[in-house]
């Protein structure tokens, strides 16, 4: 094993380019944010930074930076500064897995667009999931503040409680593909065979388990401001703070580029043929990588928009939500999955499974719920 | 070689960090050297070829388990429960014990003598996810069913501890 | 008991299927999200630009002059009277021969100073002067101040300069 090998450094540079890719996002997130978020509530939005206010994310870390670096007394020191880092690292590391292109050829070698091609990626995806909330538990009990442990104590307890759900999702997903690469699941979803086609149950289901784990509104609980003041970052100040709100835009970025990948066909896009045909396989392949990541700033954009739109849950019905709603409901999906390969018409089984859930939902409504009264 | 490198750098760590669980005092911080330890096993799962091991390793123990771990520790009041109210026969005994268990391993260790693992036949691919899973739900099938059963008694174990009975306090 | 037969019984069953499912609500509220997003917005850039306030705002005072361009506060204080923040006061002086074209009456005031940290806008001072010398702009506002310094004004800021008189729609 050279480390100052072709192999390592293309590697290396590649993932430079994501993290790059992927700060870059996260920063005009930022400004995307409250743009979006003005536009809804018919305003203008941040215009002062530079034209139409682009330059708006660089004043902000300035100011960032600038605040002062406060760590509460009798708090724990290492593990309040430790806090932010965990929380920006398990949000930079699920990025690797993701299948940024097929492979390229450039001056004779052959690149993968993809940080590592394990048989194992979507588990490595799920398991740095699991693995967020320690950013936030250990920073919120560190903070030896009771609004800030109790916003950490929702946090772990919601992102465990939807990684159930999330999980049974993703079976689904995996009882088609047949594999647990991220590069196959994509792979057989090539010329247009998307899985949202066959899956809209267990899609709507892992789109709602994504806002839980990223703690986007509706599920914004652990740092619900009515309730807890901030949530985990009560007494996070300049850029520890902006690392968790930092982290947060990443998860999104991230969140969505895994959706795009196990439902939208990753970087397929319609038309692929016809540009390999004509500008060759690199360039096809690069406009498959600015699919994907197009694919991925749609889903942020459906962050923000829900963010804009909904109110917050309660945490009872939250806890609601994912023990009795969605868990169910998955596991239902996994059967009528299944069911559907078994007979060989996946496509139908999932059209089916949508509508015998809802006539099931719709006959019991009215055999067993009282009706209003007009 | 740089793999048996990282080898002994990981062993080294993995040590390091189980004993830092039995030596720290803050009991938080235990459970931080824990989930590092476990990390440092997912590493070693890596280089054993065994990725499927890895992942399940960091998603189940990691993320969920440990997690519950923090959970509860964090509900404690730890200042009651400083480490100074073990009595030394307590301490005694945990290192007596301990000692046993250690000299009994090695006494197993020495007196199997385990075959070395021969290059012909070794098979990468044993830990991979595919053949794990035939082995798993053809050889081993009425095991991981049982395993399976346990399970579930646990979970309806758990939600009969945990429903409510007439006449409880509603909280 | 009831006092009118007006009062309505409300009976909440329970939610429709669609309601406790609450998927179409959300898209409808989606929906409403979406098309405020491609509306028009309604925000005016403040500094850069200003909205018509109306001919009845009340802003900065201004102490009026008449055609000829003579003074026409008389100093008679009714105004610091009326006022209820205590923010007018004035020294009066009696005009020179010589000075007809600067002040209309005999009597004039040589200082004339309002403290507008103390200054409510409400428009008393206006309603109070029998000579109507003292006027609440409706075009112009206080600018914010830095310094306490700047707080009084005296009659350098307030007399009308003759070059850039101010008239209302209601006046000749």
């Amino acid at each position: 094993m050279d480390l100052l090998s072709d192999f390592f450094l293309a590697k290396a540079a590649f993932i430079g380019i994501v993290f790059a890719i992927t700060l870059g996002i996260a920063a005009y997130s930022t400004y995307f944010e409250r743009k979006i978020a003005a536009f809804m509530q018919d305003r203008i939005g941040p215009d002062r930074a530079g034209p139409f206010g682009i330059l708006q994310p660089l004043a902000d870390a300035v100011k960032m930076f600038m605040k002062e670096d406060f760590i509460p007394a009798n708090s724990n020191k290492w593990l309040f500064i430790a806090g932010p880092c965990l929380s920006m690292l398990t949000a930079l590391m699920t990025s690797a897995v993701v299948p940024f292109g097929d492979t390229v050829t450039l001056g004779g070698v052959t690149f993968d667009l993809q940080g590592i091609d394990v048989n194992i990626g979507i588990l490595w995806v799920f398991g740095i999931v699991s693995l967020g909330v320690y950013g936030i538990l250990i920073g919120g009990w560190a903070s030896n503040n009771k609004y800030s442990l109790l916003g950490a104590i929702r946090a772990a307890s919601q992102n465990i409680s939807y990684e159930l759900a999330m999980g049974l999702a993703i079976i689904a997903i995996l009882l088609f593909t047949g594999s647990l690469s991220t590069k196959a699941i994509v792979e057989g979803q090539q010329n247009g065979h998307w899985n949202i086609f066959y899956q809209p149950l267990g899609f709507i289901i892992f789109l709602i388990c994504a806002f839980a784990e990223c703690n986007r509104t509706p599920f914004d609980l652990p740092e619900c401001e009515t309730e807890l003041i901030g949530g985990y970052h009560t007494e996070y100040s300049s850029m520890k703070l902006g690392f968790y709100l930092f982290a947060e835009y990443i998860n999104m970025f991230i969140s969505g580029a895994v959706m795009a990948t196990l439902y939208f066909g990753g970087y397929d896009y319609p038309g692929i043929d016809f540009v390999t045909a004509q500008f060759g396989n690199n360039i096809a392949v690069f406009v498959g990588m600015g699919a994907l990541i197009g694919k991925a700033l749609l889903f942020v954009f459906v962050f923000m928009w829900v963010r804009w739109t909904l109110p917050r849950f309660r945490y009872d019905q939250l806890m609601g939500l994912g023990w009795a709603g969605l868990i169910p409901l998955s596991m239902y999906n996994v059967v009528v999955t299944a069911f559907g390969i078994l007979i060989g018409k996946p496509f139908t089984a999932g059209i089916v499974g949508v509508v015998l859930l809802i006539l099931g939902l719709l006959i019991h409504d009215q055999l067993f719920v009282k009706k209003k009264i007009a | 070689m740089v793999i048996s490198n990282i080898w002994y750098f990981l062993s080294g760590l993995t040590l390091l960090s189980a004993l830092m669980v039995v030596l720290a005092k803050n009991p938080i911080h235990s459970v931080l050297y824990l989930v590092f330890t476990f990390f440092c096993i997912s590493g070693h799962y890596v280089l054993l070829n065994a990725q499927f091991l890895m992942a399940v390793n960091i998603i189940v123990y990691a993320g969920a388990i440990m997690v519950l771990f923090l959970f509860v520790i964090m509900m404690f009041d730890l200042k009651k429960n400083q480490p100074e109210s073990k009595s030394s026969l307590t301490k005694l005994a945990g290192s007596v014990v301990a000692g046993t268990l250690l000299v009994l391993l090695i006494a197993l260790l020495r007196k199997n003598n385990l075959p070395a693992p021969s290059e012909v036949n070794f098979k990468s691919q044993t830990g991979m996810v595919e053949t794990l899973g035939k082995i798993l739900y053809t050889e081993y099938l009425l095991p991981f069913e049982l395993i399976s059963i346990l399970f579930f008694v646990a979970m309806v174990g758990a939600v009969m501890l945990g429903k409510r009975e007439a006449g409880d306090r509603n909280f | 008991m009831k006092l009118s037969n007006r009062t309505k019984v409300m009976e909440q069953g329970e939610m429709t299927l669609a309601e406790r499912m609450y998927l179409p609500a959300i898209v409808g509220g989606m929906a409403t999200t979406l098309k405020h997003f491609f509306s028009k917005p309604v925000t005016i850039r403040y500094p850069e630009q200003k909205r018509y306030l109306g001919p009845i705002f009340r802003g900065q005072h201004i102490l009026k002059k008449d055609e000829q361009g003579a003074e026409r506060c008389t100093a008679c204080g009714l105004c610091a009277v009326a006022c209820p923040a205590e923010a007018i006061s004035m020294v009066a002086a009696e005009r020179k021969p010589g000075e007809e074209k600067l002040y209309r009456e005999e009597k004039y005031a040589k200082v004339y100073e309002v403290n507008m940290l103390r200054c409510i806008f409400c428009g008393l001072c206006e309603e109070a002067c029998p000579k109507e010398a003292i006027f609440l702009r409706h075009d112009t506002m206080v600018p914010v101040f830095n310094s306490r310094d700047e707080v009084i004004y005296g009659k350098d800021k307030l007399v009308e300069k003759m070059d850039q008189r101010y008239l209302r729609d209601g006046w000749k």
